[in-house]
C-alpha cells in the first residue's frame, strides 16, 4: 500500500486538498482576492481611489445612457452672477474688482475633466466603486488576517498553559475566560475601543484580536487536555523533554491543524466584524476605506436610489466569505479523511 | 455424520477499492462450512481476513468500496446471502444470524439501561409486549449467569465490570434464539480468569440452545477448549482446517505449527521462541535446542530496590468528602542487574500504575525507590532529570507511544539531543541508524513516519528508542500485549537478546502469564493493588502458594 516516498501529515493533506475540485476553485478565487490585495498595498491598482474621477453618483458603465438627476449639475460649475451698478453700489469688495481679476489670472480655472459614467458606477463624489472596493478589499482582509493571527496566538497560548498544566493555572485562565465570555460580545469590543483610543486600522486589529481568543483558548485548551494523557506524551515525559518541549515541540503539531482551521474561520468572523464595527462608526477612520465604510456610506445613497455602491460591495464581501467558508470546509476534510463519508 | 451444514461460503472472494486505482483483496477464495450444532473457530493473525469473512457475512462491509466475486457464495440454510436485499438481511441480522463484538463496553450504548436494550431487541424482531419482553430480558440475564438479575436490568453499562458487560451482550444476541452466532474476539478485551468463564457460558448455550457458533480469535490455544473444527486463516487465504482434535494432535500446515510454537508456552522456556519464518522457510528442525534457566540468586547485584511504594488516588465523594483509593499499596521488591522481574496482574491490579510511579511518571504516597542508594522518590524534578536517560519505558501501545508528527529519526535523536549524548547532530543521526538496524529495521525507516509501519516495527522503534539512552533499567509496561502472536514472539527475542548484549534490567508487566513466565526471573503477583505473591519464577509456577496466583493459573488457556 505505502511503499511510496515518506509523506507527512501536512503534504498528505496538501494532496487531499489538491484532489478536490471545490478546494482549487475556492483558492482560486481567494487568490485573486489575495493578489489585488496586495497590488493595492503596494499602490499598483487603486491608488487614487480617493480621488473624484467621475460626476456626483457617476453611472456604471452598463447602463450609461440612464438619466442622472445629477448628471448635468454635477460638474458643479460656480454660478456667474452678472455685475451691474446695482451690484457694485452695495458690494464691499467692489473696488477691489480690478484687483481680484488680476489675481485670478495667475490660477486659470482649469476645466475638470470627469466622467460621466464609470466601470461600476461612483459614489457622491465622484470616486470610483471599483477602485473603493479594491482598496477595501484590502483593509477589510488585513483587518480580518491579523487581528485573527493576533486573537489565535493568544487563545492558542492560554489555551496551552491552561489545558496543559490544568489546575491552579487552568483554574485561573477558565475564570479569566469565563468573565471575557460573560460580557455581551459587542459591548466588551464598544469598551475597548474606547479603551484603546486612537483610531486607526491598528486600533481596530487590536480590539478584534482582543476580544476574539475565547473560542481558539476552548478549543485549544480540550485538545491539550486530551493530548496531555496520551503515550506519546508520557513517552516524552519518560525521555526527560522538558515541559515547554512537550508543549509545543510534541504537542502543538498535533493540534496545529485544528487551529489552523479556527484561524481561517476567525478571518471570516473578523471580515463580518469589521464591518459592523464600521458601520457602528468604531471601525477604520473615515478618511480610509473598507468594505464596512462602504456600507456604512450606502444608507446615504439608497435614498437616492443609487444602489450600485451597495451591491458591488455585498457581491465583493460575500463571495470572499462564502469561498473563505467552503475553503475552511474542504480543508477541515482534508487534516479528516476519516470524518468525510462521501 | 448427517449433520446438515448451517452455513457454506463458498470461494468467497472480497476485494476493497482504496481509491486511486489501489485494490486490496481481503479474502482470496475463502471455503469452509458451519454444520448445525457445532463450533467452528477461525483463527489467524490481523490481517489474515478472518473477520471480513465474518462481516460478509453479517453483510456488515462497507457497500461503496467492496467488491465480492461473481462466484462466491455465503448460503445459509441454503440461500446465497450474498443476493439478498437489504431488508431481508435487516430482517435475518439478529433473528437467524447475530453476533457479539470484542469490546463489550463500546458494542453497548452508554446511555440506555442493559435492560431497554436487551427489550428493544425482543420488541423489534419478536412482536411482543413491552412487559413480556422485559421478563424474557430478566430470563435470559439469569440464563448468562448476572447475579440478581431482576435488579442488575436496570442497571447501566458503566455500573458493571467487563466481563458481566460481554454476558450482556450475549443475552442480547441469544435473545431471538438464533441458529447462528458469530462471536468476533469475545474475550480478548477480558481478564484471564473471566475469558474462562465467557468460554464456559458460551459452550453451555451451545448445548442448551442448539445453535452453531463462529468464533474467531487470533489464539489458537483459546478454541482447543470450544470448537468442534478448526479453520486457520493467514492473508486471506485457508492455511489449514479440519477437526478440533485432529488439528491440534497433528498440525498439517508449518503456519499452524507456527501459531502454536510461537506462543510461549507455560510448561517450557526455550532458549529462544521459534518464529514464524522458521515454519514456513523449512527450519523447523534447526532450532536450538534445550532450556533457558531463570531465577535470580543471593550473589546477583541488586541496581533497584523497592520499598513498602504506595500510590493513592483522591476521589471526590458528596459535596465536601473525599475518599482515597489505593492504586498501589505497599509494594516491595528487588530488582537485579540484567535479570527480569515480571509483575502479573488482571485489569485494575494497579501493574501498570507500579511501573509509572517508579518512573516518577505517577506522583507516589509513601515508600521508597532505592537506585545507587538514593531514594529517586525525593529528589526534585531537576534532580531526577539525569536519571530519566539511565531508567525508561517502552509503552503498551506502539500505535500511540509514538509522535505521529515526527519522523522517524526525530524520534530516535530527539532524546540524544534532550540529554546531550553526542556533539553532533550527525553523529546522532548515525548512532539512531546503527540502533535501526540493531532492532532489524530496514535503514530507510529514519525517514518514514510512524504510520508507516507494523505494530512490531513500531514497538521495535519505541525499544531503539529507549537504547539511544542506553538505560539500566526498562519498564516494558504490556509491551508485547498488542502484537501478533508471531511478531510478539520476535520481539521478545529481541528484548532477551538486547538484555544479554547490554546487560540491562527488565520490570516487565503483562497480564499474559506464559508471556511473563518465559521472559522473567522472579515474578510479583498483583491484585488490586497489593503484592499477594513474590517469588523466583520456576518456583511460583510450580508451586503457586496464595489462592490467587492458582486461580490465574487454573484459567490459563490449554491448562483445563
Amino acid at each position: 500500500m505505502s511503499q511510496q516516498a515518506s509523506q507527512s501529515f501536512w503534504q498528505a493533506a496538501g494532496k487531499r486538498l489538491w484532489r478536490d475540485n471545490l478546494a482549487k476553485f475556492c483558492m482560486a478565487i481567494l487568490a485573486i482576492y489575495f493578489v489585488l490585495a496586495l497590488a493595492s498595498k503596494f499602490g499598483l491598482v487603486a491608488a487614487d481611489w480617493n480621488k473624484g474621477v467621475g460626476v456626483s453618483f457617476a453611472n456604471p458603465n452598463f447602463m450609461a445612457d440612464e438619466p442622472n438627476p445629477f448628471g448635468k449639475n454635477s460638474q458643479m460649475k460656480p454660478e456667474s452672477v452678472p455685475m451691474d451698478d446695482a451690484t457694485r453700489a452695495v458690494d464691499p469688495l467692489a473696488s477691489y474688482e480690478a484687483q481680484i481679476e488680476e489675481a485670478a489670472k495667475a490660477y486659470p480655472a482649469v476645466e475638470e475633466k470627469r466622467a460621466w459614467s464609470l466601470p461600476l458606477g461612483g459614489d457622491k463624489w465622484g470616486r470610483d466603486v471599483l477602485a473603493k472596493a479594491i482598496k477595501g478589499g484590502e483593509v477589510s482582509i488585513t483587518v480580518g488576517v491579523l487581528a485573527a493571527l493576533l486573537a489565535v496566538t493568544i487563545g492558542t497560548i492560554l489555551g496551552a498553559i491552561s489545558g496543559y498544566f490544568g489546575r491552579v493555572i487552568g483554574d485561573v485562565l477558565e475564570w479569566f475566560y469565563s468573565i471575557f465570555t460573560a460580557m455581551p460580545y459587542f459591548l466588551l469590543v464598544l469598551a475597548i475601543a474606547g479603551a484603546v483610543g486612537t483610531k486607526g486600522i491598528a486600533a481596530v486589529i487590536i480590539v478584534l484580536g482582543l476580544t476574539g481568543w475565547t473560542s481558539v483558548y476552548r478549543l485549544v485548551r480540550a485538545e491539550y487536555i486530551k493530548q496531555r494523557g496520551r503515550e506519546y506524551v508520557q513517552a516524552a515525559d519518560a525521555i526527560g523533554a522538558s515541559q515547554s518541549r512537550m508543549m509545543f515541540v510534541h504537542i502543538l503539531p498535533n493540534v496545529s491543524h485544528l487551529i489552523l482551521v479556527q484561524l481561517s474561520q476567525l478571518v471570516i468572523d473578523f471580515i463580518k466584524a469589521e464591518v459592523v464595527l464600521s458601520f457602528l462608526g468604531f471601525g477604520v477612520p473615515l478618511d480610509s476605506i473598507s468594505w464596512g465604510v462602504m456600507i456604512n456610506e450606502v444608507t446615504v445613497e439608497l435614498v437616492l436610489g443609487k444602489w450600485w455602491q451597495l451591491a458591488t460591495v455585498a457581491i465583493v464581501m460575500s463571495t470572499f466569505v462564502v469561498c473563505f467558508g467552503l475553503f475552511t470546509d474542504v480543508l477541515r476534510d482534508a487534516f479528516d479523511p476519516k470524518a468525510t463519508r462521501r | 455424520m448427517t449433520q446438515k451444514n448451517l452455513l457454506e461460503i463458498k470461494d468467497l472472494r472480497v476485494t476493497f477499492r482504496m481509491g486511486q486505482g489501489q485494490r486490496f483483496e481481503a479474502l482470496k477464495g475463502v471455503n469452509y462450512v458451519v454444520p448445525e450444532h457445532a463450533t467452528v473457530a477461525l483463527v489467524g493473525e490481523s490481517g489474515s481476513g478472518k473477520s471480513v469473512s465474518a462481516m460478509a457475512i453479517m453483510g456488515l462491509l462497507p457497500k461503496s468500496n467492496t467488491e465480492f466475486a461473481a462466484e462466491s457464495q455465503i448460503l445459509f440454510n441454503g440461500i446465497d446471502l450474498l443476493k439478498e436485499t437489504d431488508d431481508q438481511r435487516r430482517a435475518r441480522c439478529g433473528q437467524q444470524i447475530s453476533m457479539i463484538f470484542q469490546d463489550p463496553m463500546t458494542s453497548l450504548n452508554p446511555v440506555y439501561r442493559v435492560g431497554e436494550q436487551i427489550v428493544e431487541v425482543l420488541m423489534l424482531h419478536k412482536k411482543i409486549s413491552k412487559k413480556a419482553a422485559r421478563e424474557r430480558a430478566i430470563e435470559l440475564l439469569t440464563e448468562v449467569g448476572i447475579p440478581d438479575p431482576s435488579k442488575r436490568i436496570d442497571s447501566y453499562p458503566h455500573e458493571m465490570s467487563g466481563g458481566q458487560q460481554q454476558r450482556v451482550m450475549i443475552a442480547m444476541a441469544i435473545a431471538c434464539e438464533p441458529k447462528l452466532l458469530i462471536a468476533d474476539e469475545p474475550t480478548t478485551a477480558l481478564d484471564v480468569t473471566v475469558q474462562k468463564q465467557i468460554i464456559e457460558l458460551l459452550k453451555k448455550l451451545q448445548r442448551s440452545h442448539g445453535m452453531s457458533i463462529l468464533f474467531i480469535t487470533h489464539d489458537l490455544e483459546l478454541v482447543r477448549e470450544i470448537a468442534d473444527h478448526v479453520v486457520v486463516m493467514q492473508h486471506g487465504v485457508i492455511r489449514e482446517q479440519g477437526a478440533s482434535e485432529a488439528l491440534f494432535e497433528a498440525p498439517q500446515d508449518p503456519y499452524t505449527r507456527a501459531l502454536l510454537a510461537c506462543r510461549p508456552h507455560i510448561d517450557t522456556r526455550p532458549l529462544r521462541l521459534p518464529v514464524v519464518d522458521d515454519f514456513l522457510q523449512g527450519r523447523e528442525k534447526d532450532l536450538p535446542q534445550g532450556e533457558r534457566s531463570r531465577g535470580v540468586g543471593p550473589a546477583d547485584p541488586i541496581v533497584l530496590e523497592v520499598k513498602g511504594l504506595s500510590k493513592t488516588y483522591t476521589v471526590k465523594q458528596g459535596l465536601f468528602g473525599h475518599r482515597e483509593v489505593h492504586a498501589v499499596k505497599d509494594v516491595s521488591f528487588k530488582l537485579a542487574r540484567g535479570k527480569t522481574v515480571g509483575i502479573v496482574g488482571e485489569s485494575g491490579s494497579g501493574k501498570t500504575t507500579l511501573g509509572k510511579t517508579i518512573l516518577r511518571l505517577h506522583s507516589c504516597q509513601g515508600g521508597e525507590v532505592l537506585f545507587e542508594g538514593k531514594d529517586l522518590m525525593k529528589l526534585s524534578d531537576k534532580d531526577y532529570k539525569p536519571y530519566k536517560k539511565r531508567l525508561n519505558i517502552i509503552f503498551q501501545n506502539p500505535y500511540a507511544s509514538l509522535n505521529p508528527r515526527f519522523t522517524v529519526g526525530d524520534i530516535l535523536m530527539e532524546p540524544m539531543r534532550v540529554h546531550g549524548i553526542f556533539d553532533s547532530d550527525k553523529d546522532r543521526a548515525d548512532h539512531a541508524r546503527e540502533l535501526l538496524k540493531r532492532v532489524s529495521m530496514p535503514d530507510g525507516a529514519f525517514f518514514k513516519y510512524p504510520h508507516e509501519f507494523s505494530g512490531g516495527q513500531r514497538q521495535r522503534i519505541s525499544i531503539a528508542r529507549c537504547l539511544t539512552m542506553k538505560p539500566e533499567i526498562i519498564v516494558c509496561d504490556e509491551s508485547v500485549s498488542a502484537l501478533d502472536v508471531s511478531v510478539q514472539a520476535q520481539v521478545l527475542n529481541l528484548l532477551q537478546e538486547l538484555q544479554e548484549e547490554y546487560g540491562m534490567s527488565y520490570l516487565f508487566i503483562s497480564h499474559d502469564l506464559s508471556v511473563v513466565k518465559y521472559i522473567s526471573d522472579e515474578v510479583l503477583v498483583m491484585n488490586q493493588g497489593q503484592m499477594v505473591e513474590y517469588a523466583n519464577s520456576d518456583q511460583l509456577y510450580r508451586d503457586p502458594q496464595h489462592p490467587y496466583t492458582q486461580k490465574l493459573l487454573a484459567a490459563i488457556p490449554g491448562r483445563g
